[in-house]
């Protein structure tokens, strides 16, 4: 990969390491494993670059393959005997010792496929013309079905937000894409109708902190919502309140009560910001995020230098994914959006998340690989 | 499709400049109100690692100390309460499994040295643990004691006053609760059982328990009465045994003997309820609002307990407290002599005694005397302070000598200590079950230029507040005076 983009590798190996010191910090069991599928990713990471090194575009072939595998993928969480609820969300799936999150790897599977079907159609979708719509109907009534399924609102508006930001490159209609946020929204809000468990997140979002005692789901008995539902954002928010300006240092953050037991419950998953944040304070999560900001950045600049609108759309489609998932959950713990869990891209504990990352970073470089050797050898 | 791409770009670094934004808001801008609530658990367990100022009483017997124990690493320093439940409502507590309570809530920022403390602040930036300063009260341990032993197991509440300064020396509840316990055996403070319903063992009945005031209110009935200069203690008034009020009959305490002509000195001594009954007619519930607040009624007295353990004293109305706009509104007849929707505290009561025995000015009761920081200097010290003045002083005087009276040989006589004048007043609110009476009895004593002013309140009880809580009232001026008081 002599053309690849010299910025993504460090950039994503920084994160790496944030992340293994953080679960180290937090939980030192969990980092061996991590530090595992960190191999295991970058295996996977060296394997596709191997494979696609001469041209990673006849995957464009199999479009229709990868639009099964990743519903496929989505659906498995819902199927009996495999399928894990963890914490009220079907996200999981548990076959003997190895649990994952397909939904993770689906996110990328879909993002290829999109990135095919997209430059197929682009010219026929961008007249308007409401039979070419069909597919895309189909694709947001799937949305709203893995949202039904899963109960999680993160992952639905994930994948959502990927497909609207890829028809919204292909097409240059920005019309499409707010049509499509208002179809969804109104999805959401249907959803919110009936599945308790949305609307409890909802509510937890908009309140998490009431004067007097209200209906506890979990107990069945009167609690104040703090002690309650929202238990987990509010201690988060303690966490990275009490992290200040500059943190209370690296190994110093209160995360146990003085006996030991943990006062944040998912701490080096769903809530591992919020350990950042306090330990590291303001100037530490601020330069979290500037790595992130950086990667997007150079993410998009490889999708402006791409050549074929294939590469574009792929690009786009796996850079904004990343953004839109960092945005997910970090704006989840700092209650900016509902909360729902998601993993942070590299930083996060999980093995499905940590391959399907390294997986993106691949193909990030194997396009930049091919863009910027056109430009050189031009 | 590049100027999509580019488009697209400013979307993703948006979200991201939204989080910082975000994670700005809830560490700097916010950080102070996470800190400040009281199920901030991360807070509370951080806050262990600081070394804790402790609370002292008189004679520098602590009341609050640190026990330094190392778990995982981390030295912390957890809270002893070495005298368990004797002033607990004051101290209060500070544990990891429940919210703050008393001095350890509201001072909390003095205890941990987050205020006021530039040592502090140098050990948090160089990494040494941080020491917090000192609190010294006011409270004498042995009237403390003395006060609770005098309760013995009948729910009420003990408060003393130094009449000059507002200090408070006693303030003592039964039931009371050992803060020990707070932490890890919270189910035995859940089960502590007293013959009175609410239990409460965790409410500070002195500052936050209401109580109708009987017949201790008519002290401040006589001080408008005299002050409005309508009224003389000769003043003279027949007593038929009962009083009319909206063509309904109210009866003296002792309904079997009229006592016929009485001036208002004799109607003071022995709680004649007819006589303050015309008086509130003649004055009217108004006037005698106006008056009460000038005792401090109508306001949250002031401490340096936390707010929401304090109540301020009056007319309630469905729990919510009421100012009547027209005399009609409250009948002026039973207000005059402590019934109708009138509520008090115990403090309040005691800060009534102690205006009258101090000219009728109020002062500000406090039981902080000191704040001291971890090398031994005085960050702050208590000055006394006047909150207003309440009546003239020869209303005041007269209505203290009104009060002697009754110790001497009215309603009060259990109070009575051989060489030490003490003046005061009964109180008796039945609720018309018998047994259930809430008895009073507030009081003024001193020699030698140092005046005590008590209020105490017994619930519960089947006689007068001239049976069971004056003698509480003498026990603890013996313990505040020395038990020979006549030598």
């Amino acid at each position: 990969m002599p053309y690849a983009d010299p910025y993504l590798l460090p950039l994503a190996a920084l994160l790496t390491a944030i992340g293994v010191t953080t679960i180290y910090r937090l939980e030192p069991d969990d980092a061996f494993r991590q530090s595992l599928w960190v191999v295991i990713g970058v295996a996977f990471f060296a394997v596709a670059l191997v494979v696609y090194r001469h041209d990673y575009r006849r995957v464009e072939t199999y479009k229709y393959l990868f639009g099964l595998g990743s519903l496929v993928l989505l659906a498995l969480p819902a199927l009996p005997g495999i399928g894990q609820t963890v914490n009220g969300a079907r996200l999981w799936v548990k076959v003997g010792p190895l649990q994952f999150q397909p939904g993770e790897l689906a996110k990328i599977l879909l993002i290829v496929f999109l990135a095919g079907y997209l430059r197929d159609k682009r010219e026929v979708l961008a007249q308007g013309r409401l039979k070419d719509f069909g597919p895309l109907l189909l694709i947001w009534g799937a949305a709203m079905l893995v949202l039904l399924q899963t109960n999680d609102l993160g992952s639905a508006l994930l994948q959502f937000g990927i497909f609207l930001a890829m028809l919204y490159v292909a097409t240059g209609r920005a019309s499409f894409a707010a049509a499509g946020l208002v179809l969804f929204l109104f999805g959401a809000a249907a959803v919110y109708q009936v599945v308790d468990h949305v609307q409890q997140r909802v509510t937890i979002w908009l309140q998490p902190w009431t004067e007097e005692p209200v209906f506890c789901a979990q107990t069945g008995a009167q609690a104040l919502r703090q002690d309650c539902g929202s238990f987990q954002l509010v201690k988060s928010l303690y966490s990275i309140g009490n992290g200040g300006f500059g943190g209370t240092g690296l190994g110093q953050g209160t995360f146990t009560t003085t006996a030991g037991d943990p006062i944040i419950p998912f701490l080096n998953t769903d809530f591992i910001y919020s350990a950042i944040a306090q330990e590291l304070g303001l100037v530490g999560a601020a330069a979290l995020l500037l790595v992130y900001m950086l990667f997007i950045a150079r993410g998009m600049r490889i999708a402006i230098r791409a050549d074929d609108g294939f590469s574009k759309l792929l690009a786009a489609g796996l850079t904004f994914g990343f953004a839109l998932q960092t945005f997910i959950i970090v704006g989840g713990v700092l209650r900016v959006i509902p909360l729902t869990g998601i993993t942070l891209p590299f930083v996060s504990y999980g093995g499905s998340s940590v391959v399907a990352n390294f997986v993106l970073l691949a193909g990030l470089l194997l396009v930049s690989n091919r863009a910027n050797a056109q430009h050189t050898l031009r | 499709m590049n100027d999509q791409i580019r488009k697209l770009a400013l979307v993703g670094t948006t979200l991201i400049v939204v989080l910082v934004v975000a994670t700005t808001y809830w560490q700097a801008w916010a950080a102070g109100d996470l800190a400040d609530r009281q199920d901030n658990q991360i807070q509370r367990v951080a806050e262990f690692t600081v070394k804790r100022g402790e609370i002292i009483g008189n004679a520098g017997r602590p009341l609050a100390k640190n026990r330094r124990e190392k778990i995982g690493g981390r030295t912390f320093y957890f809270r002893g309460y070495p005298q368990g439940g004797l002033a607990a409502h004051v101290v209060g507590y500070s544990t990891q499994s429940r919210a703050r309570a008393g001095l350890e809530r509201s001072l909390n920022d003095y205890l941990t040295g987050s205020n006021a403390n530039l040592g502090a602040v140098l050990d948090k930036l160089t990494g040494s643990t941080v020491t917090g300063s000192s609190l010294h009260l006011t409270l004498n341990l042995n009237a403390q004691r003395a006060a609770l032993d005098a309760l013995g197991g009948r729910c009420g509440s003990v408060v003393a006053l130094d009449v000059r300064t507002g200090k408070v020396l006693v303030m003592a509840n039964v039931p009371t609760y050992d803060p020990n316990l707070i932490e890890k055996s919270y189910g035995r403070i859940a089960r502590i059982d007293a013959p009175c319903r609410p239990v409460a063992p965790l409410i500070n009945r002195a500052t936050n328990g209401l109580y109708a005031p009987g017949s201790t209110f008519k002290v401040v009935t006589a001080a408008a009465a005299l002050d409005s200069g309508k009224y003389t203690p000769d003043s003279s008034f027949v007593d038929p045994g009962y009083c009319e009020v909206y063509g309904r009959r109210v009866s003296n305490y002792d309904t079997t003997r009229p006592f016929g002509k009485i001036d208002l000195r004799n109607a003071l001594k022995y709680s004649v309820n007819s006589v303050f009954c015309n008086i509130g007619k003649e004055l009217g519930s108004k006037k005698i609002v106006e008056y009460a607040k000038r005792f401090g009624f109508y306001s949250t007295p002031p401490l340096e307990t936390p707010t929401n353990e304090r109540a301020p004293s009056g007319l309630y109305e469905g729990g919510e407290l009421f100012d009547p706009e027209l005399d009609s509104d409250v009948d002026p007849g039973r207000f005059a002599f402590g019934q109708e929707r009138l509520l008090v505290t115990p403090l309040q009561m005691a800060m009534v005694a102690g205006t009258i025995a101090n000219d009728g000015v109020v002062m500000r009761p406090y039981v902080v005397d000191q704040i001291r920081d971890p090398d031994g200097a005085i960050v702050t010290r208590t000055k006394p302070d006047e909150l207003g003045r309440a009546v003239e002083p020869e209303t005041a005087r007269a209505v203290a000598a009104m009060m002697r009276g009754a110790v001497e040989e009215g309603t009060g006589t259990a109070a009575k200590i051989s060489g030490l004048a003490v003046s005061g007043k009964t109180g008796t609110a039945e609720t018309g079950i018998s047994g259930r009476n809430t008895t009073w009895f507030i009081c003024f004593a001193g020699r030698e230029g140092r005046e005590v002013a008590i209020a105490v309140v017994v619930e519960q009880q089947s006689s007068t507040g001239g049976e069971t809580a004056a003698p509480i009232a003498r026990g603890v001026l013996q313990a505040l005076f020395g038990r020979t008081a006549n030598s």
